[in-house]
């Protein structure tokens, strides 16, 4: 099946390259679900055949996870049917889907830090056989047909929480086929990976094809979906919007179904005085085991970008910039003036400020109300001299960001927690706009945010820019670099290899320039 | 979107807590109001009451803040008799090196000063190892309880430190027009200030956040270990007034005195609903767990038949009774 | 941070080590087999009590009730029997203590597994519960005289070590077998049952737990039930080798007891521990309460050097660890999941 959106192909335009005789594994159709009210997703269609490599995509927000998590049976749907191994399914319980072969490898594996790789290999089969005493020998006899199984080198005895991110998620792929796994599905495998690891990665996903077992690849990184998958299903807004196979269509249109936007058309490119003293200058700025003699300038009206693959060095350069871990050499110009920055105090006191990748951990205090999050950076410009709150310049603060960034609540004094992605970043953003921080460095500034909001941040951030704060923004996100940013860096293994403008390149050469040696 | 509320800094999970304190502290006073009407309602208790409410309650608020910044002091009895038995120390050698008997009252108010810097002093070394050091709260005020009862110990070798200047525990049970204890008033002032200190302060916001995420807080540029250091240092003024108002009641000093104060004062903050995981806790709730501990406490002292210890009893299934009604209203 | 748990222990040994090495130097006595047999008879209750606080605090919680338990079951189960004048077998009364144990853990375990109520604050509760009743609805009391069974049973020794300067004389009571039985028990349910793996795995990380297949309330409400038995147990067996029973003998012996625990390198947010780390720590100190006298130290110094001894010994792991944590960002994507 085939959904078009808007958009006419050729005549010759083909589904199906795979064999239609092929054993169908997974077919999920018109799936609805909603969470109070809210529409996840709406009449969705998902099919799997034996063997295939396929790639879920579509921006955040768009209904990828909840789609996963129903197929495993966490969440119940409201209306549609599943078919899984020729059973038919309208309401499905995780043992269901474990009982059908589907496993799923979450972003956080799930796995036992404090334990060993033997033991996080062989529980799960042990339990399920109902063992009550523990045979080290047998463990260890589970775990090595288990690593064998994709030819993963890994000391047995090794504790989880000592290995990286890359052998973590061998060890739950390990995991997930000694449990009969006759679909896997990984939501979004490579956001931690470096380029090696994710090669090995794509190495095991042909491995586990030729065993005949099919692979679920949740992704919106269009290099790996082309790289890796046959088929591809892409979803937006909670809805199909396309569902081919991979050589049916080009990166151009990919990106077109995925946002729904031709981004050429809301690319920003600014006149900038590049005679003026820079607002921000990085003269050779080194850290061990991060980055190396990193050089650059920020001008006022740029929206400068700074992209890579992760280890790539660029949150290392930003934490660095905000005193989090302050750099061993080189020097730091704000304005012309030279500045030292050795920890976060001074960072903010020199008018820096820094909205995290992972918001809910570094940028938020969830279980506090939204008023409290906003000025929590601000404080000394609301209190006298003595620490007291001036109470009319608080809730004169607090009314400002609220309206001033279209921050949608009820009541402010509701824990932060309530609101959605894209309202929670906007809250983030308001910490540091409400101190009229000169330079502003975001990381991933719209991971997990709706298409709506993401649009919206991008328009405030060009709007800061015009009225001359610095932005710095670092993503893997090339769309948004390359429609945010005016410049872009590339970094590669803590070097700073490149840099463009973001009018002079597409997004396939960026995606190829982050990868290349 | 109600902006005039703003004004408030209300936390909407207290409004739980609130409800089901003044629902217990209703039922003591009714209960009591039915049998024992004149010996409960009577003047003498109620003073009695209001001398003994500041000795713990002082200690409640300490705890109080330690468990807000996400942490707990089990070493607010330790610090409290160390900075008492150093008071008592001074004011018996001052007062045997000054013979003029005007001169007295200097004596203990300097020997007062520098208990509550003693006070402070004992915060300011729990504040660094939890802070700088990294020492998990509770073994850290662990240890230190046992280090400051250890030389409270050492200081008075085990005995009670009692001839003290008769002076100081007629200034301990002296009250404001025969009727408001100086204790309880020292305890309100505190009080005041203390909740002044957490609702209007700049302070008072960080150490909410602070205990609430201690990583955002860093992120968000707070000074994170000078707000746990500023906390447990008050901590330990409070604790050493605490200290204070106890010996002028004993009249004598002794390295032991309310060791049953540490779980108590715990008990009263929970039931007051401060959350063990830090952000959130109001004082005005504290306060009135403490007024409900001491309702217990008085009433239990009544019967003649039942015994101190039954306190411990009601407390303990009060305690438990009021956690888990707070799960289940929370999670309907 | 394997191998730093396993330089743990070994710290604690070296501090075993050269305390002793000190205590020998200044009082010669140290290294005398009646000392010794002194030493380790001081240490079974705690060491028993220990075990139990190890697998709690493995499994991410803390108990603060056990002695409270053990004083109500001890104190229970001697008043009973006086009544009925026992002369059975002594294995009854342990019996009797360890289920009146069962219990009072089968409560703790049901508020935390049910309710999924914090083991800290549960166990404060109850902790008051049973002191209040067993200090005010029974109204104990110590009693001095004990059913006879239960004091022959702790005049049992296994051998008897005299001290040839003074002729001092130090039984090495019996008693250690039951902390032997303790132990190996402990053992065999950490390193070999499922159960056992389950606690590591819950301290670990309990939603994985669950998702792996591990029957999570069941395990925790066990691990309770079963302090409760062994408290009840070792506070039958303090009986027996004090020959009376005082019913306020145990109060306050929780926090040395976990602090004895966590100085052997268990963590206190669980998921890690062993066996070696906690009778270390126990071992140190109680060989500080004890060897004061050796080293013509006042008791009264006691107080002030288990609590130096708990700062240094926590401050030195959680120094370390903060430092270690400065490392760099490329660090840490091993710890933070997306």
């Amino acid at each position: 099946m085939l959904w078009r959106d808007n958009v006419k192909l050729g005549e010759n335009s083909f589904m199906d390259t795979t064999p239609q005789t092929a054993e169908i594994i997974l077919k999920a159709s018109n799936i609805k679900k909603s969470f109070s009210g809210v529409v996840a997703l709406d009449g969705v269609d998902l099919e799997i055949k034996k063997g295939e490599i396929h790639c879920l995509a579509g921006e955040n927000g768009c209904g990828k996870s909840t789609l996963i998590k129903i197929i495993s049976g966490v969440y119940g749907m409201d209306s549609g049917k599943i078919e899984l191994n020729g059973h038919t399914y309208h309401k499905i319980s995780p043992i269901d889907s474990i009982r059908n072969g589907v496993q799923v490898i979450y972003q956080d594996f799930s796995l036992f830090p404090n334990l060993s790789v033997m033991e996080n290999l062989a529980y799960n089969t042990e339990l399920a056989q109902k063992r009550t005493f523990v045979n080290w020998k047998r463990l260890r006899k589970i775990a090595e047909e288990a690593i064998r199984m994709i030819d993963f080198n890994i000391d047995l005895d090794q504790k989880v929480e000592l290995l990286s991110i890359a052998n973590r998620q061998q060890i739950a792929i390990c995991r997930a086929l000694i449990n009969d796994a006759k679909l896997i599905i990984m939501d979004e495998p490579t956001t931690a990976l470096t380029k090696k690891e994710v090669q090995n990665l794509f190495r095991i996903i042909k491995l586990l094809q030729v065993k005949g077992i099919s692979i679920l690849f949740v992704s919106h990184k269009i290099e790996e979906v082309f790289e890796i998958s046959e088929r591809l299903t892409i979803l937006r807004n909670g809805k199909n919007v396309l569902a081919c196979s991979t050589s049916e269509i080009d990166n151009q249109d990919f990106s077109y179904y995925m946002t729904g936007k031709k981004f050429e058309m809301s690319c920003y490119d600014p006149t900038i005085d590049y005679s003026a003293t820079p607002i921000l200058k990085v003269n050779n700025l080194s850290l061990k085991n991060g980055f190396n003699d990193i050089s650059f300038s920020l001008y006022r009206g740029e929206i400068l970008g700074i992209t890579g693959l992760l280890g790539s060095g660029r949150t290392e350069l930003a934490l660095s910039l905000f005193g989090i871990c302050p750099a061993d050499s080189g020097s730091i110009e704000l304005n012309g003036t030279d500045v030292k920055i050795t920890s976060v105090f001074d960072a903010i006191q020199n008018g820096i400020g820094y909205v995290p990748d992972d918001r809910l951990t570094e940028g938020l205090f969830l279980d506090q109300a939204i008023s409290d999050n906003i000025i929590v950076s601000n404080l000394e410009n609301l209190s006298n001299k003595i620490g007291i709150l001036d109470n009319k310049k608080r809730i004169a603060a607090i009314k400002e960001w609220l309206e001033k960034l279209s921050i949608k609540t009820s009541d402010p004094r509701d824990n932060v927690q309530t609101l959605s992605g894209g309202n929670q970043q906007r809250v983030v953003l308001s910490k540091w706009m409400s101190r009229n921080t000169a330079i502003l460095i975001l990381n991933g500034p719209t991971i997990g945010v709706d298409i709506g909001s993401k649009n919206e941040i991008h328009t405030i951030l060009r709007s800061l820019a015009e009225k001359g704060v610095g932005i710095l923004i670092i993503s893997d996100d090339l769309p948004e670099i390359l429609t945010t940013c005016n410049r872009i860096l590339i970094m590669k293994h803590g070097n700073l290899m490149g840099r463009l403008k973001s009018s002079d390149i597409s997004e396939m050469e960026l995606a190829r320039e982050c990868i290349s040696n | 979107m109600k902006h005039d509320a703003l004004s408030s800094r209300k936390l909407q999970k207290n409004d739980n807590t609130l409800l089901n304190n003044l629902v217990v502290a209703a039922v003591i006073l009714i209960t009591m109001a039915i049998l024992k009407s004149s010996k409960f309602f009577s003047f003498t208790n109620f003073q009695s009451m209001a001398y003994q409410l500041p000795q713990y309650g002082l200690m409640a608020f300490a705890m109080a803040l330690a468990m807000i910044s996400g942490g707990i002091d089990l070493s607010i009895v330790g610090m409290a008799n160390l900075s008492s038995m150093i008071a008592a120390l001074m004011m018996i050698k001052l007062a045997n090196l000054i013979p003029n008997q005007n001169l007295i009252i200097y004596v203990i108010i300097i020997s007062c000063l520098i208990a509550i810097l003693i006070g402070l002093l004992c915060g300011l070394l729990n504040g660094l190892l939890i802070s700088k050091i990294g020492i998990p709260p509770i073994l850290a005020t662990l240890g230190s309880m046992q280090l400051f009862s250890g030389v409270s110990i050492i200081l008075s070798k085990g005995n009670a430190i009692n001839r003290l200047p008769p002076l100081y525990a007629k200034i301990g049970n002296y009250a404001l027009f025969n009727i408001v204890p100086l204790p309880l008033l020292i305890f309100i002032l505190l009080a005041l200030f203390v909740s002044f200190m957490l609702n209007k302060s700049a302070y008072g916001i960080k150490l909410y956040m602070v205990g609430s995420n201690t990583k955002a807080a860093k992120f968000s540029g707070l000074h994170v270990d000078k707000i746990i250091i500023q906390t447990y240092c008050l901590a330990g003024i409070l604790s050493s007034v605490s200290g204070l108002i106890m010996m002028s009641r004993l009249n004598s000093a002794k390295s032991d005195y309310g060791q049953q104060y540490t779980l108590q004062c715990l008990l009263i903050a929970i039931l007051g609903g401060v959350n063990p995981q830090g952000g959130h806790g109001k004082i005005s709730n504290v306060m009135i767990a403490i007024l409900i501990f001491q309702f217990l406490s008085s009433s239990i002292n009544m019967f003649p038949y039942f015994s101190n210890f039954y306190k411990l009893l009601i407390w303990g299934i009060v305690l438990l009774g009021v956690m888990i009604w707070n799960k289940y209203s929370k999670s309907r | 941070m394997g191998k730093k748990r396993l330089g743990h222990e070994f710290y604690v040994f070296l501090a075993i080590v050269s305390l002793s090495l000190i205590i020998q130097a200044r009082s010669g006595q140290f290294f005398t087999l009646n000392n010794i047999v002194d030493l380790m008879v001081s240490f079974i209750v705690p060491a028993i009590f220990a075990m139990c606080e190890l697998i709690v605090i493995i499994s991410g919680g803390m108990d603060v009730s056990f002695p409270a338990v053990a004083s109500l079951s001890m104190f229970a189960t001697t008043k009973i029997l006086l009544s009925m004048d026992y002369t059975g077998n002594v294995f009854f009364a342990f019996l009797l203590s360890g289920s009146f144990g069962l219990i009072m853990g089968a409560i703790n375990g049901a508020l935390i597994s049910i309710f999924n109520l914090p083991a800290l604050i549960v166990t404060l509760g109850t902790q008051s519960i049973f002191m209040g009743i067993l200090q005010g609805a029974l109204n104990a009391q110590e009693i001095a005289e004990i059913p006879k069974v239960m004091f022959d049973f702790g005049n049992a020794k296994l051998f008897v070590a005299i001290n040839p300067l003074n002729g001092l004389k130090s039984n090495m009571s019996s008693s250690i077998l039951i902390l032997f039985a303790v132990v190996i028990i402990t053992y065999v349910f950490l390193h070999f049952t499922m159960w056992g793996r389950g606690v590591y795995a819950i301290g670990g990380d309990s939603n994985s737990a669950i998702r792996a297949g591990f029957k999570v309330k069941q395990i925790k409400f066990s691990i309770y039930c079963f302090v409760g038995i062994v408290a009840g147990i070792a506070g039958m067996t303090r009986v027996c080798m004090m020959q009376n029973c005082q019913p306020n003998n145990l109060i306050g012996m929780e926090m040395t007891v976990i602090a004895a625990v966590v100085l052997g390198g268990t963590s206190v947010k669980g998921g890690s521990g062993t066996i070696i780390g906690a009778l270390l720590g126990t071992f140190l100190l109680t060989i500080i309460s004890n060897s004061l006298l050796l080293l013509s130290i006042p008791t009264y110094w006691q107080s002030f050097f288990t609590g130096l001894i708990i700062i240094i010994g926590t401050g030195v792991t959680s120094f370390q660890l903060i430092l270690s944590s400065h490392r760099l960002p490329s660090m840490r994507k091993s710890k933070n999941e997306a």
